[in-house]
């Protein structure tokens, strides 16, 4: 029997809510699939389930608030006997979340507070159970929560519910709105985050000018005989160019714990998104190496459309091992990042100016980009930094290889 | 309908479409109140996604093609009418 546990969606949750269940007991899951909603500073995270098998049992209730480590339900994984006697369900236990790590053992370490995961909070009474998408999707199309049956867990409205009691009305149109997101929450969440980098992580950073009018002629031919759905955005080449020359730099890709930097196999990207009203996220672009440009514009599409309207995976919260933040074109020509921990570096990407530029001998007028890269001294040097930073604006000179 | 009407009655159309299509990228920016002479990455906070987004509704919306290369027109809202206007007259027959 495997325990599927209230997930860490980074260094800075403690505990999450959650909200609703997409799976019954008894329903097959496999790896991957999305089995549950928790709600976090973050917004709404969609769990997946690392572990297939059949859902025996949910362990806590819809709604209640429990420590990252938590148990949310038991899984009977594959090959486990049918006939197995359940196991004894053990209670939630506060589980304390990692411990700040401290690379360097002199001077001591300042007492950074890991606060403690605060107790299991008990769900909101007197609240309509209903699920933040449901609640969403109803505020979104003006519809009195209380008009609608439940079919969820304890008569909870889930996101299906509000679409059935839609489904006689023609649609609207699909509108996402990402207000429902608590800001503030979201700004605490980064403060921690970027607190705890600051404090544990030896930044170095690093810049490069790089000549992208290649990459401009190239797009401008590509895209002018695609239709606007298919076009593709030089960020999409930024991000690919990063993750390919993770191949030759690895060490920049994977992240630091317990004292070691642990390399990840996987080129998990994570792409900095700006949310409207002042937040911001950077959930994963999985394999981004591995995506041909196409499909990994229409990823970055998806997960920027989904992050703004609070759809992330809980996976893409959690597993990126790399993050890029780029300005796009508005703005100003250099961003110098924040390492996201427990990864161990980030990559920026300023605005696309015109610069006079020499090209075989001669001054012209050339479209050029200013990249930075903040990395972990505990991990890697400016030597190997430099070189990584370089060779993504290689990279950047042939987008067609990309 | 005059001829002067039938252009009033699609200008409005078009301004409504793409309003509609600019609210659900800035839901919480009061279109009412932008100049329709303002640039619109400025006034309603749009990036290169947004932008592309706002194309590509558009495309589908109003079933005009928008290459690339007319991007420099589609920086006001009144610029943005007027192209697409345009684009339906001439493909009147």
């Amino acid at each position: 029997m495997a325990e599927f546990l209230m997930p860490s969606l980074g260094a800075d949750m403690e505990a999450g809510t959650l909200v609703e269940w997409l799976v019954k007991t008894g329903d097959r899951v496999k790896r991957g699939d999305i089995v549950a909603v928790v709600e976090t500073q973050k917004g709404a995270i969609e769990i997946e389930t690392f572990q297939a098998g059949q859902i025996e049992k949910f362990l806590v209730d819809v709604n209640s608030k429990v420590p990252v480590g938590t148990p949310l339900a038991l899984i009977r994984t594959e090959g486990e006997e049918r006939a197995a006697v359940t196991a004894p369900v053990p209670p939630p236990v506060p589980v304390p979340t990692a411990p700040p790590t401290i690379a360097v053992p002199s001077p001591p370490p300042p007492p950074i507070g890991a606060p403690m995961p605060p107790p299991l909070v008990p769900a909101v009474a007197g609240r309509l159970p209903a699920s933040p998408a449901a609640r969403r999707l109803a505020a979104d199309r003006g519809i009195d929560l209380s008009t609608i049956t439940g079919s969820g867990p304890s008569g909870a409205i889930v996101y299906a519910d509000v679409e059935h009691h839609l489904s006689a009305a023609p649609p609207l149109g699909e509108k996402k709105r990402a207000a429902w997101l608590d800001l503030a929450a979201m700004r605490t969440a980064i403060a921690a985050a970027m607190a705890r980098s600051k404090r544990e992580i030896p930044h170095y950073y690093l810049e490069h000018q790089i000549d992208v009018t290649p990459c401009e002629h190239w797009l401008a031919e590509k895209n002018a005989a695609l239709p606007p759905d298919s076009r593709l955005l030089i960020g999409a080449l930024a991000l690919k160019a990063v993750a390919l020359a993770i191949h030759r730099f690895p060490a920049f890709n994977g992240f630091y714990r317990d004292n070691k930097f642990e390399p990840s196999k996987a080129v998990h990207v994570g792409v900095a998104i700006a949310i409207r009203g002042g937040g911001l996220a950077a959930p994963a672009l999985h394999d981004a190496d591995r995506l041909s440009l196409h499909d990994l514009m229409s990823g970055m599409r998806d997960l920027v459309q989904r992050t703004r309207s609070g759809r992330i995976r809980s996976s893409e919260m959690s597993d990126p091992t790399i993050t890029v933040s780029s300005l796009g074109e508005r703005g100003v020509e250099a961003l110098y990042g924040i390492i996201y921990p427990p990864q161990v570096a980030i990559v920026g990407f300023g605005k696309v100016v015109t610069r006079p530029w020499i090209v075989d001998g001669a001054i012209g007028p050339r479209s050029v980009v200013t990249m930075t890269l903040a990395g972990d001294h505990r991990v890697t040097d400016g030597h190997a930094g430099a070189l990584f930073l370089a060779e993504i604006g290689r990279l950047l000179q042939e987008p067609k290889k990309l | 309908m005059t001829e002067i009407e039938i252009r009033k009655t699609m200008q409005d159309e078009l301004s409504e479409i793409v309003k509609q299509e600019l609210n659900n990228i800035a839901p919480e920016v009061d279109l009412a109140n932008i100049d329709p002479a303002a640039d619109l990455r400025e006034a309603v906070d749009i990036d290169s996604m947004d932008f592309l987004n706002l194309v590509t509704a558009l495309h589908h919306r109003t079933g005009i093609d928008i290459p690339e290369i007319d991007y420099p027109k589609f920086v006001t809202l009144s610029g943005i009418i007027a192209y697409l206007g345009a684009k339906l007259k001439s493909a009147k027959p």
